[in-house]
């Protein structure tokens, strides 16, 4: 493996000292070295805000964590949900006195441990409300959306979430907005290449070359089909149609856009879809009120990228435009 | 009527931890067929930290469960923290203040791991999880005494419906958790969390009826 690691086991504890040693400025670590902490948290009289993941998609989900967005974020093993502990840490490290919302991704490990976080902040006397990110659009039917995975989507959420619990909003209704945040995403991702956990040695899925997996998700989950390798301009149209088809948007809608790398992609590339996928959405009637693009949600050395689209309205457009203090530009 | 000590059991769990830990990369392979191969390291990992604190301690059965219960929920994330250790963390309840535990006990205490296992999960028997191991054992155990069988005969029934159960999962597709979006590509293999379910409820069966008085 061509990787700069010590031991395959330490990958992790490794990973978030040097994180935190980078951004003193901006975050600590809890007394749990699995919990980072936004350096002024918690806001008191205000919502705290959580998130935590399994590590492996750096900078998400430690690197979110920052004044107006993510109070605190659970650390997990690479690909692997983060302890019910550290989510319970890291809702108490978040808790100004008004409440913790939880917002995650769906993942049968990240369910349940948030579950029983909950349960556990709720003998401390912590009102804990959660939101769960289901924007991956080919993960299940749209008539199943509940089963859908969370992916890159949550960013928008945490974004929206965190700057609606900065105006000094309620619980629920931070809980409320963020959820209309994840409601208004969809997501799809596009993998070239396979990702190898270092304590496994080998990619537990292959890419073969010269095709690509259509609809793949955050850890290589199969994704709806798997075709050969076409020019960038076709692999961002199928791209954003299966957006776009999954969710119908009026003409004249504004919407924000999220071209993420999964960790091994240069960024030029991103940049080449993005000269079709703006062509596709702004043929399509929409218009782009805020683009990004960039490594945001990656998938350890995965080649591939992923899309999110989400519609605006009036008030998640004020939220995009509040100022934020993390390590990552939004 | 057949009955073992609590006081004196704790060391049935110290002899369920060595058998995770000699599964170790067993349960890595199969898990890696379908999922991301590290359910033995999780699991090795956990019952060798809860084994660590309970050694030397001469715990009973009902604290040495807990302490397992505790650092599965503190320790290991993943699915597999949260399900065990709220799996072990009932048995201990429902096992504490008891002397002598019986029949009616035992099989109490199957059913507040079971139940404490489907308030966090969402699983069903038959979706390739470990509860196709442990519905059919607590239900084998339940039928045997509900028959008149003594304690040891139940915990003998228990042991070959989880065996049986843990079978089961090979023909079975996956339908929750990381390996059911590989949908028909999961069928072929046994389910690491059935076998890792199998192997535990063995060594809490006959670790029980060895002592059997």
């Amino acid at each position: 493996m061509q990787r700069f690691i010590n031991d395959p086991d330490l990958v992790v504890e490794d990973t978030v000292r040097g994180f935190v040693k980078a951004h003193g400025d901006i975050v600590r670590l809890a007394e749990n070295p699995r919990v980072v902490v936004a350096k002024d948290a918690p806001v008191a009289g205000k919502v705290g805000v959580v998130t935590g993941g399994g590590s492996g998609h750096e900078p998400a989900f430690v690197g979110y964590a920052g004044r107006n967005m993510l109070d605190a974020v659970a650390v997990g093993e690479l690909f692997s949900s983060p302890t019910a502990k550290s989510f319970h840490d890291a809702i108490k490290a978040a808790n100004g006195g008004q409440g913790v919302v939880v917002l995650y991704g769906n993942y049968a490990g990240d369910n349940m441990n948030v579950k029983m976080a909950t349960r556990l902040a709720a003998k401390d006397g912590i009102e804990v409300a959660t939101v769960v990110a289901n924007d991956d659009v080919c993960s299940a039917p749209p008539e199943e959306r509940e089963k859908r995975r969370g992916v890159a989507g949550e960013i928008f959420m945490w974004k929206i979430g965190g700057a609606k619990a900065a105006t000094g909003a309620s619980l629920e209704e931070v809980r409320a907005t963020a959820q209309k945040a994840i409601d208004n995403c969809r997501s799809i991702g596009v993998g070239l290449g396979p990702c190898t956990l270092p304590a496994v040695g080998h990619p537990n899925f292959q890419i073969e070359p010269g095709t690509m997996e259509v609809g793949i998700g955050h850890h290589g989950e199969p994704g709806v089909r798997v075709e050969a390798l076409k020019p960038a301009k076709d692999v961002a149209r199928d791209m954003v149609s299966i957006v776009l088809d999954d969710h119908k948007l009026p003409e004249g809608t504004e919407v924000a856009v999220l071209v993420s790398g999964l960790g091994a992609t240069p960024l030029n590339e991103l940049y080449i879809l993005n000269d079709t996928i703006e062509e596709e959405i702004s043929a399509r009637g929409l218009k782009i009120a805020k683009t990004w693009i960039g490594n945001y949600f990656t998938s350890l050395e995965m080649v591939g990228a992923t899309l999110t689209i989400m519609a605006l309205d009036d008030e998640l457009k004020t939220l995009l435009e509040v100022e934020t203090r993390c390590t990552i530009i939004l | 009527m057949q009955t073992f000590d609590n006081a004196s059991a704790g060391a049935i769990v110290l002899s369920m931890a060595d058998r995770i830990i000699e599964n170790r990369a067993y349960l890595s392979e199969i898990d890696g067929k379908i999922g991301d191969g590290d359910h033995g390291v999780n699991m090795a990992k956990g019952f060798g930290m809860a084994a660590e604190r309970l050694k030397g301690q001469d715990a009973p059965l009902s604290e040495a469960l807990e302490t397992l219960g505790n650092v599965l929920m503190t320790e290991i994330g993943g699915s597999m923290g949260p399900l065990y250790g709220v799996m072990f963390t009932e048995f201990a309840e429902a096992l504490a203040g008891k002397d002598r535990i019986d029949a009616a006990t035992f099989g109490k205490m199957l059913h507040a791991g079971l139940s404490g296992i489907q308030s966090i999960g969402s699983a069903k028997v038959g979706d390739k999880t470990l509860l196709d191991t442990f519905v059919p054992a607590a239900e084998a155990f339940d039928r045997a005494t509900a028959d008149g069988r003594s304690f040891g005969e139940a915990l003998e029934e228990l042991v070959m419906a989880a065996e049986k159960g843990r079978d089961s999962t090979i023909d079975l597709v996956a339908r929750i958790g990381r390996a059911s979006r590989l949908g028909e590509r999961s069928r072929g293999v046994l389910d690491a969390g059935a076998t890792s379910c199998a192997i535990i409820l063995k060594e809490i069966a006959e670790g029980a009826r060895a002592r059997l008085a």
